[in-house]
């Protein structure tokens, strides 16, 4: 097929990263959970939820999340222009420095050094190693693709252009801090200003971290695990425009009755609600492409991840829009719910296409099949049963959240003190933290199948060595 | 358009091109725009710069991640306005570098935190939360009297933000600790707004004495009342902190009821939007049970 050998060795090396940083980020995750229905689980100074908190995004966000798609997108991209980097070595470099990065990223926000504009929290030294990282990373595959030998561009390769060259946009803009000391700076916008840019980054964060290159990997690797081709190419066009343009406008939603001016919350809500169009193109052309051979479902383990994902996709971003409309954002804004949505999208849709992904990837490159699919079956349960209880369990306490700070007195006064909104949560808050152990269970299943894997391939490797040298 | 080899894409440099084009458009309109109007610039009269200790508790709020559970935007809603105080202006942010609003209310609202107790509150209350909500799950900050301010950090951000500063000001600054900083940073949080309490008690309308002093329940249901909002500042059994013991109490019901719905500036805040008239009774009689006979 090809008349090269395809170097996977960063490809491997980011895998084997995001997982580790995956797991250190979900450990985090369980600790603040618990910090949330009892303050004892704080410890001191570091180990306290203000500050772990954001180690857990950023390390879930940032080292796993994007550790996967600097090392899948490395894969798509030799596999889509069948030709190899233009520059491997620098790959290399770019994973051995993503590493350092995140681990000076989690030690510098566990130390209090934090920007404070959600999901760009890092202080300004490590900004500019994240714009270093993002340059190196676009110079490679940008390059590769321009160099392509395939002349068409696979859909998949439009949504890995559309991430490089917004998150690029979004994170240079909102990272425009003055330094003061070396691990202290100050916003170049101020209040009002200051919101809109960073929920205008904070949304499209969002957009084009865990929307765009998931939705890469799902385009490919659906049609590869099943056999199937994309039901309709003209859907994907549509859909992959009518995203990337209307994804910009829609920041403000994050900010429904703050002083922002109204009319850029009106926009924002109004895009927010026009997103669910191409949304859904992305989730009908899936379910339309399994449609020609349901039995695919049954028969190939695979085709779950990426159809129940695409699925949590699919309300996610119905979800998504209806929380944006004012009179449902009074009632959820601020409480648990908005942590429920959040985690469908990351545990349900992300997760779920990141391990199908690398379920596909690793036995292809290490020329074996998949250890078990019986553990990878019992991997897709637990983690599906462990993220429809924290999600469905946030929403119950969230609504109730949300009704008992409105609440009143016949004569108009409150009828909760805030505090019992707080306690009222904590049966919920506990249920959480038992919801994230099934989670993290699952994990632990993908983790030993994946390792298994790559033993198995390398024993056949060497097996296969051993009798060509007999 | 497809499969011809000819399209769009095919071409990446074009097709880069277009797609930043298309990203750009929603950018420059609800983002780059709005920056160029006066309107995202607004400024209260009476909005003041931060000074020095309150950049340094400010720098404290951010490095502790308060902005996780804490918002500081009271919403134009009839529950935030009860609870909290005047919805946010837009003018109050003038100086904010980043905006701390919050996207999460795990505790409560802060936007209007300022004034609203008097300083041995929040000194107590960062130190223990748990004294004052038995199972608030508020992290202890107790480590913050402990620690000196770091006055190189603030000056220098003093400098970099262009606030006016003393001498003195910067002398007096080094024998603060960090809970000084972040208690003075949060008693100025607000206060450019003038305090409003939505419910107010007209003092004509209150009874001189108790109307349900004979009712078997009602101490007990000031009890309740009181072990969930009042233990912190007059203790767990009414001995006095922060606020007086009510063994000593020399207030009539009258005086008692006014103060609890109405607050005393300064030194505790009004319970009237909190509590119904029948609440606050039931607390006047507790206070009343516990006075020396």
């Amino acid at each position: 097929m090809n008349d090269y050998q395809y170097d996977y060795q960063t490809v491997k090396g980011f895998i084997v990263s995001c997982l580790f940083w995956g797991v250190v980020g979900l450990l985090i995750g369980l600790l603040i959970s618990a910090q949330m229905w009892n303050a004892d689980f704080n410890f001191g100074e570091y180990w306290s939820f203000g500050r772990l908190r954001t180690v857990h995004t950023n390390v879930l966000a940032y080292g796993l999340g994007i550790g996967a798609e600097f090392g899948i997108f490395y894969y798509l991209v030799i596999r889509l222009t069948k030709r190899p980097l233009v520059f491997p070595k620098l790959a290399r470099f770019h994973l051995w420095l993503f590493n350092v990065g995140i681990l000076l990223g989690a030690w510098s926000l566990f130390m209090g050094y934090t920007q404070n504009v959600e999901y760009a929290e890092f202080e300004w030294p490590l900004d500019i190693a994240v714009v270093i990282l993002w340059v190196i990373f676009a110079i490679n595959v940008m390059g590769t693709i321009f160099k392509r030998k395939e002349n068409e561009m696979y859909i998949s390769l439009w949504y890995i252009i559309a991430t490089i060259v917004t998150v690029a946009i979004l994170y240079i803009v909102t990272n425009l801090f003055i330094p003061s000391t070396l691990t202290k700076s100050y916003h170049v916008f101020a209040g009002v200003n200051s919101a809109n840019v960073a929920w205008w980054y904070g949304h499209n964060a969002v957009g084009f971290l865990f929307t765009t290159p998931i939705l890469a990997m799902f385009y490919y690797f659906l049609p590869k695990s099943t056999g199937l081709p994309i039901y309709s190419h003209r859907l994907s066009i549509i859909s992959f425009w009518a995203l990337i343009f209307a994804y910009l406008w829609t920041g403000a939603h994050h900010l429904v009755y703050t002083p922002l001016p109204d009319w850029i919350q009106t926009l924002g809500i109004a895009f927010t609600l026009f997103l669910i169009a191409p949304s859904w193109g992305s989730v009908v052309n899936g379910y339309f492409t399994v449609e020609a051979d349901w039995s695919v479902m049954k028969n190939k383990y695979l085709t779950k991840f990426f159809i129940v994902g695409v699925t949590f996709y699919g309300l996610q971003t119905i979800q998504g829009p209806s929380q944006g409309i004012r009179v449902i954002s009074s009632l959820i804004h601020y409480t648990d719910w908005v942590p429920g949505h959040v985690h469908m999208g990351t545990m349900g849709w992300v997760t779920m296409v990141i391990c199908g992904s690398i379920y596909y990837i690793i036995p292809h490159i290490y020329k074996t099949e998949i250890y078990s699919e019986k553990i990878a079956n019992i991997h897709f349960w637990i983690v599906l049963i462990g993220q429809l209880m924290f999600s469905i369990t946030m929403w119950i306490t969230g609504v109730q959240q949300g009704a008992m700070w409105k609440m009143t007195n016949p004569d108009g006064s409150l009828k909760y003190t805030f505090i019992e909104t707080v306690l009222a949560n904590y049966p919920y808050w506990q249920m959480r933290t038992f919801a994230g152990i099934i989670f993290v269970v699952g994990m632990l299943f993908f983790l030993y199948n994946i390792y298994m894997t790559i033993q198995k391939g390398k024993k056949e490797a060497a097996a296969k060595l051993a009798t060509a040298n007999a | 358009m497809s499969g011809n080899g000819n399209g769009l894409y095919s071409k990446a440099l074009l097709f880069t091109l277009v797609a930043t084009i298309t990203v750009l458009i929603g950018t420059f309109v609800t983002m780059f725009y709005p920056m160029m109007r006066d309107d995202m610039h607004p400024k209260l009269e009476n909005l003041k710069p931060f000074t020095a200790l309150q950049l340094a508790g400010r720098d404290i709020y951010q490095r502790e991640g308060c902005m996780n559970c804490h918002t500081q935007t009271v919403r134009p809603l009839k529950g935030d306005v009860l609870r909290y105080g005047d919805y946010s202006k837009a003018g109050e942010f003038y100086y904010d570098r980043p905006h701390l609003w919050g996207s999460k209310r795990t505790g409560p609202d802060l936007a209007r935190i300022g004034g609203k107790y008097p300083d041995d509150w929040h000194y107590q209350h960062m130190a223990n939360p748990q004294a004052f909500y038995e199972k608030s799950n508020m992290p202890k900050y107790d480590f913050l009297a402990k620690k000196k301010v770091n006055v190189s950090q603030t000056v220098a951000g003093m400098k970099t933000l262009g606030f006016p500063f003393q001498p003195n000001e910067i002398e007096e600054l080094k024998n603060k600790t960090e809970m000084d900083a972040i208690v003075a940073y949060l008693q100025q949080l607000g206060t450019a707004v003038a305090k409003k309490q939505v419910i107010l008690v007209d003092e004509k309308s209150v009874e001189e004495k108790s109307p349900i002093a004979d009712k078997v329940k009602a101490v007990a249901e000031g009890e309740r009342l009181y072990k969930i909002e009042c233990v912190g500042c007059h203790g767990k059994n009414t001995e006095g902190n922060i606020g007086p013991a009510f063994a000593d109490s020399a207030r009539t019901d009258k005086e008692l009821f006014v103060l609890i719905a109405n607050g005393s500036e300064g030194a505790m805040p009004g319970y009237a939007t909190q509590f119904t008239r029948e609440q606050i009774w039931a607390l006047v009689d507790f206070v009343n049970s516990k006075k020396n006979k």
